[in-house]
């Protein structure tokens, strides 16, 4: 080809600046294993997120007004008089809880396949700084639309910070800036929801990455690709992330976006959950909130909090429940990565967290009741039972083999395949031909599935397998 | 193992009796649709409301836009006299006599819709009833205690509370003993129409964000599918 003006450009920045290596070594000749399913999607929405949570914050911020006399109705003035405005404000918010929804998902990944462990404990740990970062991110940008829940739920947060001993008052005091979430508390929490936090939050994510890239992906088999490679170097059971999974990660981002503007567009508010309906009264410091309850994503922590008497325990035990997560590296004991291949007694403690946190999560939700209280202990302690215990059970779990290389997953058509096959089958057997009262009516009609009427028995086997099954997988 | 079983679906039982507290709200039907109700409800709001709340978040031109009415139609038949189509709907009571004459200064009304929910309103502006010993002579079923004297009593006639009994507790049945200027039918219809224009009023833009929506999800199915083909295509080759 002969050179153009163009090209002479652009090969003009190639000799000086590394886009080229750069590109190969992060997309085109990055080995990716080849067996990702539903859980990895997650990371690449995660990022998608972040983008859209930069983009419409800077576009908030151009009308937003960071001051106690003014946030509320500079929001109000988003909404209605800005153009656009409304849908820059709930694509942020309603970004904000999706970040979390996808974090928790990604990190229940990481669990499950055992993302966290050797090689790859440094991944992990930078990936829990970024949740920490982004929970401050959310607890200081829920300050900033100035309503009734922003202020009472910081006022709340910030003076936990007095529970501490000798130095908590003048923590709490310095914190704020104030002896009452004020102005110069709203004013601070701006400056570090719209920069300080962010830029953290890119750093880490560019660390989370790096090292991601420097060992490589682990996978749903828990296998290392890098263990058998081929003649030219590249792992067996590796492609390259581009474009296999650039354009796998696209139709994630094309379903995710479906959820998202569904949300965006039909539920911003979410029946109270992504926007709190005490937020839309403005802040007034006089009034308490008879019932103070954080964002949905705050809540499982939160209900830790609650559950114990003591303040500065409480305190201790909600920092704990963060603080054990970056642990897990080193809790967990067993060799085997994958879920796939550990023993039952993982598998039963991971669900057992799993349930405690969604519990957790909804309790904190809701008022305190003693009866509340218990449940909520009952939760938080297996919350912590999971990652205490963890060094034992994991020991002397009772591994199953793992395979040399990776197992092909199913393709979305090879599901559909199966149902398509075993859903005729399945309906056979929980239904009962209809005792024919006339001889009357074509052979068409009684074959059909009008003529069938529910079998107990059939459904009591179907249950009963399905029963099996589960408790099979357990094991 | 059993008497845990046990304990837990106690706790669980004593939860649901627990949330089942509190005055069930009579249901208002909203429809955003439907511009002459918001029209009345605009028109009632700036002659039974505005005296004292404002909802300054909201501009006279903006209602008319969205409601399909004249401006000049507008500013005769709804805002008050003297108001600009520019205006916002202040209220022309300051805040010390607010304070002086209720004790408190009346809420913005622009964002009540979203912060108590529709149903709460409409059941809210039924429920008042006379009660001698509150200061205000009257008190309400859904917000005990409320500042607010009726605005809408002329209208609605005075209300009696009778306390029942069942089994769950007491609770104040409302009766009406003296009829207003409305049937009991018309003033539904026109508290619903009133609650109507406040959750317009909550968020104006809720109907064409609906609109929009529907492009945007019909789109991005479009997407979806271009994607998986795309995918496929790509993947083809790995085995």
């Amino acid at each position: 080809m002969k050179p153009t003006r163009l090209t002479e450009c652009g090969d003009w920045v190639l000799e000086r600046f590394p886009i080229t290596k750069f590109w190969n070594e992060h997309m085109a000749h990055y080995y990716a294993p080849k067996n990702f399913n539903f859980w990895y999607f997650f990371g690449s929405l995660a990022l998608l997120v972040l983008v859209n949570q930069i983009i419409t914050g800077i576009l908030l911020t151009m009308n937003y007004k960071p001051d106690a006399k003014l946030a509320f109705d500079s929001i109000e003035y988003i909404m209605r008089d800005v153009p656009w405005g409304w849908l820059v404000r709930y694509m942020h918010s309603t970004g904000a809880s999706a970040f979390f929804i996808v974090v928790y998902l990604h990190m229940f990944r990481g669990i499950m396949y055992g993302s966290f462990k050797h090689p790859r404990e440094l991944i992990w740990i930078f990936g829990m700084l970024l949740f920490v970062a982004l929970m401050a991110e959310a607890f200081m940008g829920y300050l900033l639309p100035w309503g009734q829940m922003s202020y009472w739920g910081a006022q709340v947060i910030i003076s936990l910070f007095s529970a501490i001993p000798v130095i908590g008052d003048d923590l709490s005091l310095w914190i704020r800036g104030d002896y009452v979430i004020a102005d110069a508390t709203l004013n601070r929490f701006f400056a570090f929801h719209v920069i300080a936090v962010p830029l953290v939050l890119v750093m880490l994510v560019f660390m989370h990455i790096v090292a991601l890239h420097e060992v490589g992906s682990n996978n749903p088999d828990g296998i290392e690709i890098k263990d058998s490679k081929d003649p030219w170097g590249h792992p067996v059971d590796g492609i390259p992330f581009h474009p296999y999974y650039t354009v796998k990660d696209i139709v994630g981002v094309a379903v995710f976006l479906l959820f998202f503007a569904t949300v965006t567009f039909y539920m911003p508010e979410m029946g109270g959950y992504f926007l709190e309906h005490a937020n839309f009264i403005p802040a007034d410091p006089l009034k308490t909130p008879e019932h103070i309850a954080p964002v949905w994503y705050f809540t499982p922590f939160y209900s830790i909090l609650r559950a114990i008497p003591d303040k500065f325990a409480g305190v201790i035990a909600m920092a704990g429940s963060i603080i054990v997560l970056f642990l897990l590296p080193w809790l967990d004991r067993c060799k085997v990565k994958s879920i796939r291949y550990r023993g039952g007694i993982f598998k039963k403690a991971l669900l057992l967290f799993v349930v405690s946190f969604l519990a957790l999560g909804y309790l904190g939700t809701q008022p305190v009741t003693p009866a509340a209280t218990i449940l909520a202990r009952i939760f938080t302690a297996i919350y912590f039972g999971f990652f205490i215990l963890m060094p034992i059970y994991t020991r002397w779990e009772k591994t199953k083999p793992v395979p040399k290389s990776l197992t092909r997953p199913h393709t979305l058509e090879e599901h559909f395949h199966t149902l398509e096959e075993q859903l005729p089958v399945l309906l056979e057997e929980i239904t009962a031909l209809k005792p024919m009262t006339t001889e009357i009516g074509d052979s068409a009609f009684k074959s059909s599935f009008f003529s069938r009427r529910p079998n107990p028995g059939g459904m009591l086997n179907v249950i009963s397998r399905v029963a099996k099954k589960v408790k099979g997988s357990l094991d | 193992m059993k008497n845990l079983i046990a304990l837990l679906l106690l706790l669980i039982l004593s939860f649901g009796v627990a949330a089942s507290e509190g005055v069930e709200l009579q249901e208002a039907n909203i429809d955003l649709t439907d511009n002459d109700s918001l029209q009345r409800g605009a028109k009632h709001f700036v002659t039974y409301c505005l005296g004292c709340h404002s909802a300054k978040h909201m501009r006279y031109l903006r209602i008319a836009l969205d409601l399909g009415v004249d401006q000049k139609k507008m500013l005769n038949d709804i805002a008050p006299e003297g108001a600009s189509i520019y205006d916002q709907l202040n209220s022309a009571m300051n805040k010390h006599d607010a304070e002086k004459w209720f004790g408190t200064q009346p809420p913005d009304l622009s964002l009540i819709a979203r912060s108590r929910g529709a149903n709460w309103l409409y059941s809210y502006l039924k429920s008042y009833y006379i009660d001698p010993g509150s200061p205000l002579g009257v008190n309400n079923t859904v917000f005990e205690d409320t500042a607010m004297p009726n605005p809408l009593w002329q209208l609605q006639g005075e209300q009696h509370a009778e306390i029942r009994k069942t089994i769950w507790g007491e609770y104040k049945k409302l009766v009406l003993e003296e009829p207003g200027t409305l049937s009991e039918r018309e003033f539904d219809l026109f508290v619903n129409d009133l609650v109507n224009f406040l959750v317009y009023v909550g968020e104006p833009v809720q109907l064409e964000r609906q609109r929009i929506g529907k492009y945007v999800i019909l789109f991005l199915l479009m997407f979806v599918v271009i994607a998986y083909l795309l995918k496929k295509e790509y993947w083809k080759d790995v085995h």
